[in-house]
Parts: structure tokens; C-alpha cells; sequence
């Protein structure tokens, strides 16, 4: 990966030198410096760092992995971090704080993307609970409860009956709920995970409304989305991670939508060594395979049209979380359409799971192979075995000896490192794993694979073999969908691709115009 | 609170009751020639299970919490063998041993929620564990049957009645019967009213059901989940054994056999009163109509007279399907929303 820094652009980067018993300087409210944290077997953070002042909105910003959860949870107590300090306003000295509650006592307040609140009790209850109001025999004063918390209801401007369950009301006003919550424990520093992240454009207006007056009242807020638009619309200045290092902390004007994806993504603009491949002739030619108009599934991904040819190789780029396996997966099936047609082949289909797809030829690998993909427990033939059972019905069975052939067969062409075919896919690696369930697919001999994330996590020489295969695979004459987060991979592979932002496809770049520089424009959407 | 809110939970308790009472006016139309109508049946119902009362305040506590705890039949067996054996063996005096079985169920409850919130171990297992302790325990104190006759407290405690001044019948002799309740309902009573003031009102009582409607959000909102939890499963075996005295002053007697399968019975009732399995919906009002319910099928049953008592098994079994195919209905009902 390319280095990138942030003088590059001529841009004030902040250090910050200091030695114990430091007094924050001006408006200071939170500064975290030097954090270092390791998982088992991962560096998390290294170095990171962020400076909040008072009434001000920074965006805390990075890709999936870039330690932006991981910092905040070293804040709030949660992780335990080996290194580095954190000072806070008002506190003498650096701060470790022990848990949650600990925080809290410090004033800082957190707001999870879940809302992290109790559906089974009342708003007032929520708004209190662990510190209700007393009564003089050491009771909860349910009235002095729900009188106060109608009172910060009213103030932050919410229409919301206090002696209601909490689960009475949308997933919006729970979260402003919880916002309310946090506020009112006299915070200086409110931290916002991905608060926008289930809520429609009009619940986010009402958010930023509210956040706008919280800067007023002077609270310092953290805010962590993936929205660029967002950052930009409510936001002053910008904190942006990569890989766990702090690569700078930016004022907004100085960071227009290119350079913060520039910055996130690690790539300079005209670093376009792009290995480009030798030129496939035009697929446009080639008869289409798949052809969706106005798909969409509510609440992941807006109407979509997308045209695939045979032999194309299209890549679907843009932000974690911007909608490209969500594209992929109401395609696919995974998530039901409830919009728009799709035709396979010319014909007209309704796929409602994910075995009519299989059925018709298609194959998804998944992005979150724990989870989706390998059954730790079983062989790699089983492993290997499962898609291609499943598609004949279960009842069917294979024997044993064409399960081995398959196996064989996948084991000697995708190169599986493995003590035998009955070797256990859990003791294999990252990389030899994602082989056996692109084996997996490729046993049921699909004319149109969807691979996500398929090189996240595995070695250099191990991605190239991926990348060379997915060339190989459309020279056969299949279709393949080829979802990354990085882009000269996708440069290397792809014969177009899609750009989706916000979960919405926005456009779609050609052969002759893809470059880094392009995409990334095209990631960032309009120049700030 | 002016409004009067309607939500699937308070349904849920609504239905509960309706229930009892049509079943229970049911049983006075159709066996009124069996005396179901006196007054003195509906007292029989809570004598009878005054103990399992106190038991399903405890384990609604515990359920709240999306635990359970199936220790409570062999405790309450534990706690009448110490109880029998006690008096007729070692010789105490029934205060102390009841003192002493209250402590016990302490003890008993520190352990099983250290396991359960320090530990992190399933409360199943757990508590299967504390069963079956304290089911061989019951049989290495002794292994016969120990009728308790020889403690005068004990005694008193067990054969006091507390007259109502209405509501009698005259028999056949022409005699005024009054309905009579024991002290074991008063105890349950109290219970009653206690677990429910401490639901609603104390900080503990609200953590419980904070615990059992999200736990992550619990902890994250600052509260001691462990401890909580630690506490919860305390009560319950505090409870259960106060269950246990109760029981013991009904029965009057210690044997191995004692109370089998009164955990599911107190499960089964919580359920019916509107419990959630999930944890986070339920209170014990609506326990106590459960185990109202279940205690009117069984009287139901007997008065027809006809019936096999096991057909109150089965009556029960379709009650439990159906308050458990009502909650999911709710449930359902609220994602769609």
C-alpha cells in the first residue's frame, strides 16, 4: 500500500508534544494521544489519536478496519488500551477509564448505532434508569421521573409520551432517545457510532438539528458515519484513520471529498501504476445475462438498474456500507426484491431465495466468510460439496466417489494448500478457506458468480491467484460481479464497474476512463 | 400516569385474568351442587398453593431477568426433610430451623447466581446442577418419610385458621361453616405484594427487567448487570424457600419425593401470568393469577369427579401453548410494527 501523507497537500497536520500535567490549551475539551491497542494477533491502533474542542462536530473517519470503533472504545472504557494518554477537560492528568459508567461520570456519553436502550421500558425509564430520582424511602419517584423527563423531551423539542414503552416509537425517535439520554448527563463529550445509519433523510435532519444545538450549548461531538455527504453537511472539522494510525486532523475547508477519500483509502491522486490488463475485446457485443431494472430492497439498497453481458467482469465500487453487497445480494436473492424486474438470460424471473438463484445458474460467495460461508466443522469436499447438494435437493445423493473427483478436481485447480480433501476447513487458512467456497460455487458450474470481498484478509500471492482466476473464469464466458475495497485490484480485474454512494447506484465507469483518479471522484461524489 | 395504555403486555395480563375469571365462573355453574360456589373453594385454591405462590414470585423474578431457575422443586423437598428431621431427630425448635432453612436458600441462591452472572454458565444448567444437589441431599438427610408431630409452634402454625366473618354455608348438621384461611396464604399474600412494590418501584426492581429486556444496553446505560443477576437468583431461592416453610406447614412431613416437578408448575404459571421466556415483560400479578389458574383446572378436574386427575396435565399443557402462541403473536405484531 502506498503511503500517504497528509503535507502532501500542504496541510497543517497537528502534533501534539506533551508531557504530564498538561492543561488542555484554548477550547481543548478531549485529547487522545498516541493510543496504541493490540487484539490477540492484531495491531489495531497504533499511534492514533483526536483532539475535540468545545462545540465543535468531528467526523471521525476511515474504512471498515481503520480502528475507528476501536479508538472510541478506548475512550469509553470499554477496550483497555497499552498505550498512549487521554485527557480530558477538567480531569488532572491523563484519564483511563474503567467501563462505561466510569466515562459517563467524566462526561463523556456515547451513542451506539444499535440503539442501546431497554424496548421493554417506558421512554421516562430509559431517559433515567441507574440514576432514578429518589423518594425519601429510597424508592423510585416515578412522578418526579416522568415530570423531568417530559421536561427534556419538551426542551430538545421531541413529541414523545414519556410513560410509553420504548418500543412504541420508531427506530429514529429511540435513537434520539438515547441521544436525549446521554445529553442530559450533563456530557462534555457526546460520541455518535453511526447514530444515521437506520434512519431516512428526514430523521437525519431532525438528528442534525439536534446536534447543531448541542455544539451551541458548547458539547463537543464525535460523530462516526460512512455518509460523506453527512460529514459535510453538519460537520467542522475531521479526524481520519487508516490501518489504525492517525493519518491527520483537518478543519472541513481543508478537506474536500476527494482528498478525505484519498486519505481514507491510502492513495495518492496520480498514483495510477495500475497494472492494466490486455484488452478483452468489447462484452458489450456478448449477450446479456443479466439485466435488472429498478430493483431495490428498502432500507439497503434504492432502484438499481444493472445490465451484465457474458464474459464481463463487473466491479461494484464505492464506501464500506454505500450499498455494494447489498446491490449484489437483491440480485442475488439474499434479500428479496421488492421492486423492479430482473431477467437471467433474456428470461423474465422472480427469485425469492437464494436457491432459485442457484437454480438459475448463479453463485454467491459472500463478503463475511465466518459467518456466511464455511462451515468450520466440516471437510473441505464437504465444504466443497454443499452448494452442488444443495442444488440437486437434498435428497439427492452424490456418491462418494464423484464427491472426491469434485473435490480433487477443485483442490488441484485453485491450488488449496491442505493436508487431504478430509482436512477440516477450520484448520486451513484465511486465504486457502475463501478457495474452498469459491470451489464451493464453482462446482455447481454457475454462469454467474458474485464474488464479495473475495481478497479481504489473505495474502499478496494468494490475492493474485484470486485475481487471475476471476480473469480466467470470464475468458470461459461467465458473468462475475467482483465487489473490493481496493481499487487497483478492481482496475486489474474488472471491465466496468458500477459506483454506489449512500446505497444508491450512481453511475457507472467504462473501460477507458477507469483510473484510481476517476474512481475515486466518482467514491466522493461532486466536489466539495 | 393519566392515560390508560393498552400495549401487548398488559393485554397479555388482561387476558390472564379474564381467563381465570371465566373459568372460575364456569366451575360455579356447572359443579355448583358440589359446593364450588362456597366461598371456602376459592380458599382452598390459595391454601394449596400458597407455597408455590412465593416459589413463582421468585421465578418470575428470575425470568425477568431471561433466566430461569428449575432448582426450586428439589429445594423446597431439601427444606421439609430439614424441616422434619429437624424437629424429630436433631430436636431444634421450628424458629431456628426456619431461620435456618431461610438461610440455606440464601447460601443456595449466592451460589447458583455466581455461577450463573460471575461464571457466565447457562442458568439451566446450573440450576439442574442445584436440583439435582439438592434432591440427593433431601434422601442422604434421610431417606423415609418423617411425619412432623412433636413441635407445639410448628403445630399451631400449621393448624391455625384465620375465620372470615362472611361467606359461610350451613351444613347438613345444620352447623354455620365460616371460609377459613391459613397463615400460609397470608405469607403468600404478603409475598405477593412485596415482589411487586420492589418490581416497580426500586432501582433493583427496574435493573431486572432493564437485565432481561437488553443486556448489552443495560450494561452500556451503566448498570451491574452481574450483580443483578446475582441478586435476582438469590431471591429466588430466598423465596423458594419461604415457599418451602409454607409448603411444610401444608403437608406436615419430609419425603424424598416431595414437590417433583413443582418448578415446571411454577414455570407453567409465570408463563400464563405473562411472563416473557425471553425476559423483560412480566410481573407478579399475573404470576399469581397463573398459579390461580392452574389451581382452579386441578379443582375443576376433581369436582367432575369422573376425570382423571392427569387430564389437569393436559388442560394445563394447552393453556401453556396458548399463552405461549399469544405472546409470539404480539411479538410479531410489534416487528411489524
Amino acid at each position: 500500500m502506498t503511503g500517504f501523507s497528509p503535507s502532501f497537500y500542504g496541510i497543517r497536520t497537528h502534533s501534539y508534544k506533551m508531557k504530564g500535567g498538561v492543561v488542555l490549551e484554548g477550547n481543548v475539551v478531549l485529547k487522545m494521544q498516541g493510543i496504541c491497542m493490540t487484539f490477540p494477533g492484531v495491531k489495531a491502533l497504533e499511534n492514533a489519536g483526536l483532539t475535540l474542542k468545545k462545540g465543535e462536530i468531528r467526523a471521525l473517519m476511515g474504512e471498515n478496519g481503520a480502528g475507528k470503533s476501536t479508538l472510541i472504545k478506548c475512550l469509553t472504557g470499554v477496550n483497555k488500551f497499552e498505550a498512549g494518554e487521554i485527557y480530558l477537560d477538567g480531569c488532572n492528568g491523563p484519564v483511563v477509564n474503567k467501563d462505561t459508567m466510569d466515562a459517563q461520570k467524566k462526561g463523556i456519553s456515547t451513542v451506539y448505532q444499535e440503539v442501546n436502550l431497554c424496548p421493554n421500558l417506558s421512554v421516562a425509564e430509559n431517559l433515567y434508569i441507574g440514576r432514578e430520582p429518589l423518594t425519601k424511602m429510597g424508592t423510585v419517584n416515578r412522578k418526579v421521573m416522568v415530570k423531568q423527563a417530559a421536561a427534556l423531551m419538551k426542551e430538545l423539542e421531541l413529541d414523545v409520551d414519556v410513560t410509553r414503552n420504548l418500543e412504541d416509537y420508531s427506530l429514529a425517535l429511540q435513537q434520539m432517545i438515547a441521544i436525549a439520554r446521554a445529553v442530559d448527563m450533563d456530557s462534555k463529550v457526546l460520541i455518535l457510532d453511526e447514530p444515521t445509519s437506520s434512519l431516512d433523510d428526514r430523521e437525519v435532519e431532525k438528528l442534525f438539528t439536534m446536534m447543531r444545538n448541542l455544539k451551541a450549548k458548547g458539547v463537543g461531538i464525535i460523530f462516526v458515519t460512512h455518509f460523506l455527504e453527512q460529514v459535510y453537511a453538519v460537520c467542522d472539522g475531521i479526524t481520519v484513520l487508516r490501518n489504525g494510525h492517525l493519518v491527520g486532523e483537518y478543519d472541513i475547508e481543508d478537506l474536500p471529498r476527494v482528498k478525505l477519500v484519498a486519505a481514507m483509502m491510502g492513495k495518492d491522486f496520480d498514483d495510477l501504476a495500475s497494472i492494466k490488463k490486455e484488452g478483452g475485446g468489447d462484452k458489450r457485443k456478448e449477450p446479456m445475462v443479466i439485466e435488472a431494472k429498478g430493483l431495490s430492497h428498502a432500507g439497503t439498497i434504492k432502484p438499481f438498474d444493472l445490465d451484465i453481458h457474458k464474459g464481463e467482469v463487473i466491479g461494484l465500487t464505492g464506501l464500506l456500507g454505500s450499498g455494494r453487497s447489498e446491490l449484489a445480494r437483491a440480485i442475488y436473492g439474499a434479500d428479496r426484491a421488492q421492486t423492479g424486474t430482473l431477467k437471467v438470460k433474456g428470461q423474465e424471473v422472480k427469485i425469492k431465495n437464494p436457491i432459485d438463484a442457484m437454480k438459475l445458474g448463479m453463485g454467491l460467495l459472500p463478503d463475511d466468510r465466518k459467518a456466511e460461508g464455511i462451515i468450520a466443522d466440516l471437510s473441505i469436499r464437504e465444504n466443497i460439496i454443499l452448494a452442488v447438494q444443495a442444488k440437486m435437493g437434498i435428497m439427492k445423493k452424490i456418491p462418494m466417489a464423484k464427491q472426491c473427483e469434485i473435490a480433487d478436481k477443485y483442490i488441484d485447480l485453485l491450488q488449496i494448500k491442505c493436508a487431504s480433501r478430509e482436512t477440516l476447513i477450520k484448520q486451513l487458512s484465511g486465504g486457502n478457506q475463501q478457495k474452498v467456497i469459491l470451489a464451493r460455487w464453482l462446482a455447481t458450474n454457475p454462469d454467474f458468480l458474485i464474488l464479495d470481498e473475495p481478497t479481504r484478509g489473505i495474502d499478496i500471492g494468494t490475492k493474485t491467484e484470486i485475481q487471475k482466476l476471476v480473469l480466467k473464469l470470464a475468458d470461459e464466458g461467465k458473468s462475475l460481479i467482483f465487489i473490493s475495497s481496493e481499487i487497483e485490484e478492481m482496475l486489474r480485474t474488472c471491465n466496468r464497474m458500477a459506483v454506489l454512494r449512500d446505497g444508491q447506484k450512481v453511475g457507472e465507469i467504462e473501460e477507458h476512463d477507469m483510473n484510481q483518479m476517476n474512481v475515486m471522484k466518482a467514491i466522493a461524489g461532486g466536489e466539495h | 400516569m393519566k392515560k390508560s395504555k393498552i400495549n401487548g403486555n398488559n393485554l397479555l395480563l388482561l387476558i390472564t385474568i379474564a381467563l381465570f375469571v371465566v373459568m372460575y365462573v364456569a366451575g360455579c355453574v356447572i359443579y355448583a351442587d358440589k359446593g364450588f360456589t362456597r366461598l371456602q373453594t376459592f380458599m382452598n385454591i390459595l391454601i394449596n398453593n400458597a407455597g408455590l405462590i412465593c416459589v413463582t414470585c421468585g421465578m418470575t423474578c428470575v425470568m425477568l431477568t431471561g433466566g430461569i431457575d428449575i432448582s426450586v422443586g428439589s429445594l423446597i423437598a431439601m427444606d421439609c426433610m430439614i424441616m422434619a428431621v429437624g424437629i424429630e431427630t436433631w430436636g431444634w425448635s421450628s424458629p431456628v430451623l426456619m431461620l435456618f432453612i431461610l438461610v440455606i436458600g440464601v447460601v443456595f441462591g449466592l451460589v447458583q447466581g455466581f455461577c450463573i452472572a460471575y461464571l457466565d454458565i447457562q442458568p439451566f444448567i446450573v440450576t439442574m446442577a442445584g436440583m439435582f444437589f439438592a434432591r440427593g441431599m433431601t434422601a442422604v438427610i434421610c431417606k423415609e418419610q418423617v411425619s412432623i408431630v412433636s413441635d407445639k409452634i410448628f403445630n399451631w402454625l400449621s393448624g391455625f385458621k384465620i375465620e372470615l366473618p362472611f361467606g359461610g354455608y350451613v351444613n347438613k348438621k345444620g352447623v354455620m361453616q365460616l371460609p377459613y384461611l391459613r397463615i400460609t396464604v397470608i405469607v403468600a399474600l404478603i409475598v405477593v405484594i412485596l415482589i411487586f412494590l420492589m418490581l416497580r418501584y426500586t432501582r433493583f426492581g427496574r435493573s431486572l427487567y432493564a437485565v432481561g429486556g437488553n443486556q448489552q444496553s443495560a450494561t452500556l446505560m451503566g448498570l451491574d448487570v452481574k450483580k443483578t443477576k446475582l441478586k435476582a437468583y438469590m431471591l429466588s431461592s430466598f423465596l423458594t424457600s419461604i415457599g418451602g416453610i409454607c409448603y411444610c406447614l401444608n403437608t406436615m412431613s419430609g419425603t424424598t419425593t416431595q414437590a417433583t416437578g413443582l418448578e415446571m408448575d411454577a414455570i407453567s404459571s409465570a408463563v400464563i401470568g405473562g411472563t416473557l421466556l425471553t425476559g423483560g415483560v412480566g410481573n407478579v400479578i399475573g404470576s399469581l393469577f397463573g398459579v390461580l389458574i392452574n389451581g382452579t383446572i386441578s379443582t375443576l378436574v376433581k369436582s367432575n369427579g369422573k376425570l382423571v386427575s392427569s387430564w389437569a396435565n393436559i388442560v394445563t399443557a394447552i393453556l401453556l401453548c396458548f399463552f405461549i402462541l399469544l405472546q409470539s403473536v404480539f411479538a410479531k405484531i410489534k416487528e411489524k410494527k
